[in-house]
């Protein structure tokens, strides 16, 4: 398999440039101040809560801190995804190299899934960093890890469909910065698509909501698969790399 | 190996190559030569499938570049003019990569790099950063990159620019000990290059293909007269009619005398060698011959008499249409 061969050589141009480094530590940093704040204020509901046994009762591990946590992980995500994919094409038209890289006995299929499989790696590396915080949490006191589980499920599949947005992006233009603005605006866009679907009503309404990236990843937060959210988010990263491997097809029948 | 047939490529009206057609025997080495502009790195890029042609074909190794992409990329090695490489991978690492995206198995690779790096005279840099290296070097990582998996076709735009006068006669040596096992097709504006390493030669100029063939019978057919001037210390008159005189010599050209020694320029047919003539007709008169000096048709020469007569040309029928501006100065 020679998308095998792109993958080492895409994770080695990660690590080899600073780029991974930096988006795995910032994204650490950032992810523990957010889990500190919301660790933070869950010990003080605790303790408001210890006198108002009413107020316990809706006080749960899942929905005080995982919850609030794995929104804010996915806000950072929004920010960092473009960075981390940016480059994948991009970077390779500006400087030439995928004239080489096209020129080589590889399909287009397996160049994509390659670069494709190289960004979830460095992003699953982002994700197990934060697994440090439920371990706090687990330390503390217990943790359902079901929810937990179901909840980087949501958080991996949410990132699976940025990155194969980002990729998709980057396969339009030879700027790296201009990749990164159009994923990120576009991130966004999809991110705020559902606040609309109140004002709209009706159908247009219900298709607004359903278009959103971020109401989807909420019931894998709460600890539910359910099915619609699983294809919405595999239909997402099927259409992105889709329409990728026809931007990378179209040198070939564009004059 | 290669065959080109009827090859164009447009960028919206303006046609980069036109009706290109040529090909290159297996084994051969063939110099793709032109001016700036001239097409070669379009053709170039349409052989290694990089680009497709807008219409023509193409066939690498009996596979169409187009219809059979994946076969053809399988057996050629390129070097795109700019050497464009993984500037932040070390020289072995990337040579890896390219190996093993190449199909060279694991227990090959550690080998074959260590092969092309010692052929493309750099295992100096083995484990330095592409980016760190100097564009001689450079230019070398990306001839080993199209050597690595020893593919039956390669293409080579451009392959000694940038190197300094020494590394340029150990990359010729190089690629003139390819020929034989492997076709190769390489572009360049250097003339002297082609002489002394390719057998063959196709001309392109502003996208259309001048001449082509194998060198020696491409001077022959440009220049069909062999020229030959003589230096002849005797009374100038009669040398010069003993000269018309000899068998084979179609003309006799005077270009004037120097302290008492006439200078001459003859032309003979190309098959008939008319030197030994004249150093016994010197001989025999007693007039000491001070020069005997055959004047090639140099490659230069071939190249500015292709190209500038085909532009002359142009330029004659433009100047045929009636202009009724004169220039008035200002």
């Amino acid at each position: 398999m020679r998308a095998w061969a792109i993958y080492k050589k895409e994770l080695k141009l990660y690590f080899s440039s600073p780029i991974a480094y930096a988006v795995l530590a910032i994204f650490a940093l950032i992810a523990g101040w957010f889990f500190y704040n919301v660790f933070a204020f869950y010990v003080l509901a605790s303790m408001q809560a210890a006198m108002n046994p009413m107020m316990a009762r809706d006080l749960t591990i899942v929905d005080g801190v995982l919850r609030p946590l794995f929104q804010n992980i996915s806000v950072i995500m929004l920010l960092m995804m473009p960075i981390l994919t940016m480059r994948l094409f991009a970077e390779e038209k500006k400087s030439g190299t995928i004239e080489l890289l096209l020129t080589y006995p590889v399909r287009d299929g397996e160049v994509l899934l390659g670069k494709y499989l190289a960004a979830l790696t460095v992003f699953a590396a982002m994700l197990v960093l934060t697994l440090a915080y439920p371990l706090i949490v687990a330390w503390v006191t217990r943790v359902e890890w079901g929810p937990l589980a179901t909840g980087y499920l949501g958080l991996f599949l949410q990132g699976a469909a940025f990155i194969a947005i980002g990729i998709l992006i980057s396969s339009l233009t030879e700027n790296q910065i201009v990749a990164a603005v159009a994923t990120f605006g576009t991130l966004l866009i999809f991110w705020v698509i559902a606040w609309a679907s109140d004002s709209a009503g009706g159908v247009l309404g219900r298709v607004l909501s359903h278009l959103s990236l971020t109401e989807h990843a909420d019931s894998f937060a709460k600890g539910v698969i359910e099915t619609k959210d699983l294809i919405y988010y595999v239909n997402l990263i099927i259409l992105a790399l889709f329409l990728t491997l026809r931007s990378l097809d179209s040198k070939r029948w564009r004059g | 190996m290669i065959e080109v047939d009827r090859l164009t490529k447009r960028y919206g009206p303006v046609s980069a190559i036109q009706d290109v057609s040529f090909s290159v025997e297996k084994g051969q080495v063939v110099g793709f030569l032109g001016p700036n502009g001239a097409g070669k790195t379009t053709t170039m890029r349409i052989l290694s499938c990089f680009m497709p042609a807008s219409s023509g074909t193409a066939r690498v190794a009996g596979y169409d570049v187009f219809e059979q992409s994946l076969e053809v990329r399988r057996r050629i090695g390129y070097l795109p003019e700019n050497v464009p490489l993984y500037t932040d991978m070390t020289v072995a690492a990337y040579l890896d990569f390219v190996a093993d995206v190449k199909g060279v198995g694991r227990s090959d690779r550690r080998r074959r790099v260590g092969e092309v790096l010692e052929r493309c005279q750099i295992p100096d840099v083995r484990e330095r950063l592409i980016g760190r290296l100097s564009k001689g070097y450079r230019q070398r990582v990306g001839l080993a990159q199209a050597l690595i998996a020893d593919p039956e076709v390669l293409i080579l735009d451009e392959p000694t620019i940038g190197l300094d006068p020494k590394q340029i006669v150990g990359i010729r040596q190089l690629i003139k000990s390819l020929a034989g096992a492997h076709t190769v097709i390489l572009s360049t504006h250097i003339l002297p290059e082609v002489s002394m390493v390719c057998e063959g030669v196709v001309i392109i100029n502003r996208g259309r293909i001048v001449a082509s063939g194998p060198l020696d019978r491409l001077m022959q057919e440009l220049s069909p007269v062999a020229r030959i001037q003589v230096q002849i210390d005797g009374p100038a008159e009669l040398v010069g009619q003993s000269l018309r005189a000899l068998p084979g010599v179609e003309r006799v050209e005077a270009r004037g005398a120097v302290d008492g020694a006439a200078t001459f320029i003859l032309e003979s047919g190309r098959g008939r060698d008319v030197r030994r003539d004249i150093s016994q007709l010197t001989a025999q008169q007693r007039w000491p011959l001070l020069e005997l000096r055959p004047l090639g048709l140099s490659l230069e020469d071939l190249f500015i008499r292709v190209v500038a007569g085909e532009e002359h040309e142009e330029a004659m029928a433009e100047n045929a249409a009636p202009t009724s501006t004169e220039e008035v100065p200002s």
